[in-house]
């Protein structure tokens, strides 16, 4: 990568990735106000008590009494000054709504994320080394399993063993509520509540990135230079190491690019049945209630994160393979 | 006078409740957390500004109304510590409890009752502004008493001030402000036995115990704990575990209490939902051919099972409802009853209204709008369908959201639905709305249906003016015989919801109102 060119790449591409933020942003707005029902509706709903002023103030205070475009209009100018506008339905900026779900979600994307490109990777290396073994089938074999097999069954399943019948794990929730657990009990306590739905996020990834580290190494290591460095005597370790595993690892970083940019979106599934206070969560809730400026806020972030992945994989994509230059 | 002896002797339930944990022997101890639940999370905490269900769960703890609701409705005393009503039934007169604090330390008096009923919850609460429309002058003679006078007698008045309906906020934190965005909103301030302390979003929200509590001792747990658990098989396996220590409302769905009754650990009551007795009916759009034929409504009716609903749907939490007015909600008639379950009477009636079956079997085709809340809702959706067909009726199910649901219903976009609203103890309060003509309205929980009849509107009218109770139960019997004959809803259930509890937890269910009451007297026996 000739330094020179770096700037000028990195210009071009932010200013493509605010337009293509901004068309997103447009979309979900009428997306989202496509949903049939509004927030005032479903306040109604809930409360089991309405009369036309109580639907008219709502309407009003959320300003769904505006014409469609005004509102788009009004939305698009405060997402410009980075304001996310506000919940009406929940009294609160929609900032820190989203703030205050970003911790939990983040620990629990980033550990299943860690989880699943470590182990992918770790497994899909030994498995194509002892390639024809039984190690390689039953790493095969198992990759398939958690591949194929339900999210949400294999939480169910997990809680059902640890939970229930061995007792060792709580089955929901982020920490012991009033234990008043301080310093590393209480990091202790988090993670005793995190390793379910870590694991239960994380195995399904964990299988792709065995799957496509074991059939990129196994195309790797007929090729030629690896055949020139096992000629030169180089030792076995060093060749799967350097040779082998580094070039295999583009499309396991493509993948993972694509996996990190969902790490802020969190996972509904995961953290319903775990109860875990993530985002996935805010937004599905959201959804059903019609709250248009929490909704499109968790897209407006999402969006963001995943086109800054996508540019930092394509960094990354040069740092790893010299021969790869951007621009 | 003699209303204020009622008051006193209205007292008795609650002390009954300490003196029969004591006849056990268990005095009541200090100390200890409740883990609970609330499904699903409120949007905010402060009653009034949100009237939902859970707010009102948790709300409860946090704020008291001036009286509260024994079994039978009998009013019991709160922040009123007696009441008197005028021979005419126009003037009310409450003395308030004279060492009550709010949570901030300021004390409550009758200025702050003046300004949350005429101002706070008629300003924000739909129901509390067509009741407190009523009154004409609100006066506070001395700080600790208040007085109201109505323009017109409203028997079912004092039914108004419990605090699921009329929670008495502090006017210094809101005077002035407008309600929805008042700071306050984010940290609840009241007089209730238990203070808002956290609030993780999404997590739990715990309140703590209120050390200037105006009754002495109480309240005896140091905190409450509500957790958010959005997925009902982890809410039983929460309760199962002993993660939690109660459930409440819909928290467990009606088909795994039976396996949390066999539990030796655990108890479950489906009392304690007398004040609101929500009756669930089959909702039917009048304006859609052939709803409108009351032979229809009758067959439809008559091809429902009811018994099979409450016992093999609900387990028996709940039963079947026996006319529009619950059994346990006031000037409910138990001499007047819809007609039971008879396929071949449905079958013989539709034939005699012209209604013939085609060469499938089918008479006519009706599209049901499955009610969102849960699956036990597509259960029953699914039995009906099975119901219907027996008279040759299909019932073609469409689901969708409660967005939209609630925005369809308010819309008059459906055929037929499933519904059910609170009664509020009276059925002026809680009943008039769905069958009055005055109240047909595109807005949800008004009289979607669309049915209408004079005589009907006159009766409801009746009652609501006159004073006398012996004269609105004339009124109201009538009216129950008129519906139960005219079927304008297909009513299906008095509705109950399962308060599941370990035994250790004392006093959960005390009154009518259950588990919306303050839990000062609920304690953790050892």
């Amino acid at each position: 990568m000739e330094a020179g060119k770096l700037p000028g790449f990195l210009a071009r591409r932010l200013l493509k990735a605010v337009a293509v933020v901004l068309a997103i942003v447009i979309c979900n707005f009428f997306l989202v106000h496509a949903a049939p029902g509004d927030p005032a509706s479903v306040m109604a709903g809930q409360s089991g008590a309405a009369d036309a002023v109580f639907m008219e103030q709502l309407r009003r205070q959320f300003g769904l009494d505006q014409p469609l475009h005004v509102q788009l209009w009004i939305y698009l100018k405060s997402v410009l000054t980075l304001d996310l506008g506000f919940s009406h339905r929940q009294q609160m900026g929609v900032a820190a709504l989203i703030m205050e779900r970003l911790p939990a979600t983040l620990l629990l994307t980033g550990a299943a994320f860690a989880f699943a490109v470590v182990g992918g990777v770790t497994l899909g290396a030994l498995a194509a080394q002892r390639v024809g073994s039984w190690a390689d089938s039953f790493i095969t074999i198992l990759a398939l399993t958690f591949y194929a097999t339900p999210l949400f069954w294999v939480g169910l399943m997990l809680v059902l063993v640890f939970s229930v019948w061995l007792e060792w794990l709580p089955s929901f929730g982020m920490s012991s509520v009033g234990a008043g657990y301080e310093g590393w009990a209480h990091v202790w306590d988090v993670a005793q509540h995190l390793l379910l739905p870590a694991l239960t996020l994380g195995l399904f990834y964990l299988a792709v990135y065995a799957r496509l580290t074991r059939a990129t190494m196994l195309e790797v290591q007929d090729q030629d230079f690896v055949k020139t460095a096992r000629a030169k005597g180089v030792p076995e370790g060093r060749i799967t190491r350097a040779h082998v595993l580094r070039n295999a690892m583009l499309p396991v970083i493509t993948f993972a690019g694509i996996q990190a940019g969902q790490l802020v979106g969190g996972s509904i599934l995961v953290e319903t049945v775990f109860a875990w206070p993530g985002i996935g969560r805010l937004a599905f809730e959201a959804l059903l209630a019609r709250d248009y400026a929490v909704l499109l806020g968790v897209f407006f972030c999402t969006s963001v994160i995943v086109v800054l992945f996508n540019l930092a994989t394509d960094l990354l994509y040069a740092i790893i393979d010299p021969r790869v230059e951007v621009g | 006078m003699e209303l204020n002896r009622r008051g006193l002797l209205a007292a008795t339930p609650l002390l009954m409740t300490v003196a029969e944990a004591q006849a056990q022997g268990i005095t009541p101890r200090r100390g200890g957390t409740l883990t609970t639940m609330l499904t699903p999370e409120p949007p905010v905490l402060q009653i009034g500004v949100n009237n939902q269900g859970p707010t009102i769960v948790i709300g409860s703890k946090m704020f008291e109304g001036l009286l509260t609701f024994s079994p039978t409705l009998e009013p019991i005393p709160v922040l009123a510590k007696s009441w008197t009503i005028s021979p005419d039934g126009k003037e009310y007169v409450f003395r308030l409890q004279e060492n009550v604090k709010f949570h901030d330390g300021r004390p409550m008096t009758a200025d702050d009752v003046i300004f949350s009923v005429m101002k706070f919850h008629t300003e924000l609460a739909p129901r509390a502004r067509a009741i407190f429309a009523l009154i004409d002058t609100a006066e506070a003679p001395d700080p600790h008493t208040v007085k109201f006078t109505l323009k017109q007698a409203f028997e079912p008045f004092l039914l108004m001030f419990d605090v699921s309906a009329c929670g008495i906020v502090p006017k210094h934190l809101f005077d002035g402000l407008d309600y929805r965005t008042a700071p306050v909103v984010q940290r609840p301030v009241g007089t209730g036995p238990f203070r808002f302390a956290e609030w993780q979003r999404g997590n739990f929200v715990r309140l703590e115990r209120f050390s200037d509590y105006w009754r002495p001792n109480q309240p005896y747990l140091d905190a409450i704990i509500y957790r958010i658990v959005p997925d009902s098989q982890s809410r039983r396996l929460a309760i199962e575990t002993g993660q939690a220590q109660l459930t409440q409302a819909n928290d467990i769905e009606p088909f795994d209490v039976p396996a949390l009754r066999a539990r030796p650990n655990l108890e479950v009551a489906v009392n304690g939902w007398e004040y609101f007795s929500p009756v669930s009916w089959i909702e039917l759009n009048h304006r859609v051919a052939p709803l409108n034929d009351v032979r229809v409504r009758q067959a439809l009716s008559m091809a429902v099972d009811r018994n099979f609903i409450a016992q093999r749907l609900w387990f028996g939490v709940g039963k079947p409802a026996t006319n529009p007015v619950a059994s346990t909600t006031k000037f409910h008639d138990r001499n007047v009853r819809i007609a039971g379950f008879d396929v071949r009477a449905a079958n013989a009636l539709l034939d005699a209204a012209g209604f013939r079956a085609n060469a499938q079997g089918v008479r006519f085709t009706l599209k049901h709008l499955v009610l969102p809340y849960g699956e036990i809702w597509s259960r029953l959706a699914e039995y009906l369908r099975q119901a219907f067909r027996q008279v040759g009726v299909t019932l073609e199910l469409e689901s969708t959201d409660a967005g939209n649901w609630a925005r369809r219903i308010g819309a008059w976009e459906y055929e037929t639905s499933v519904n059910f609203v609170y009664q509020f103890g009276d059925p002026t309060l809680g009943v008039e709305r769905t069958y009055v003509t005055s109240n047909i309205q595109r807005v949800t929980f008004t009289n979607t249906g669309g049915y209408s009849n004079p005589r009907v509107d006159e009766l409801f009218a009746r009652a609501r003016s006159v004073p006398a109770a012996a004269d609105r139960q004339a009124a109201f019997t009538d009216v129950q015989k008129i519906l139960c004959e005219e079927v304008p809803q297909i009513w299906l259930m008095e509705m109950a919801f399962p308060t599941i509890h370990d035994r250790r937890l004392r006093n959960v269910v005390t009154t009518g109102l259950g588990v919306h009451t303050g839990f000062g007297d609920v304690f953790l026996a050892s």
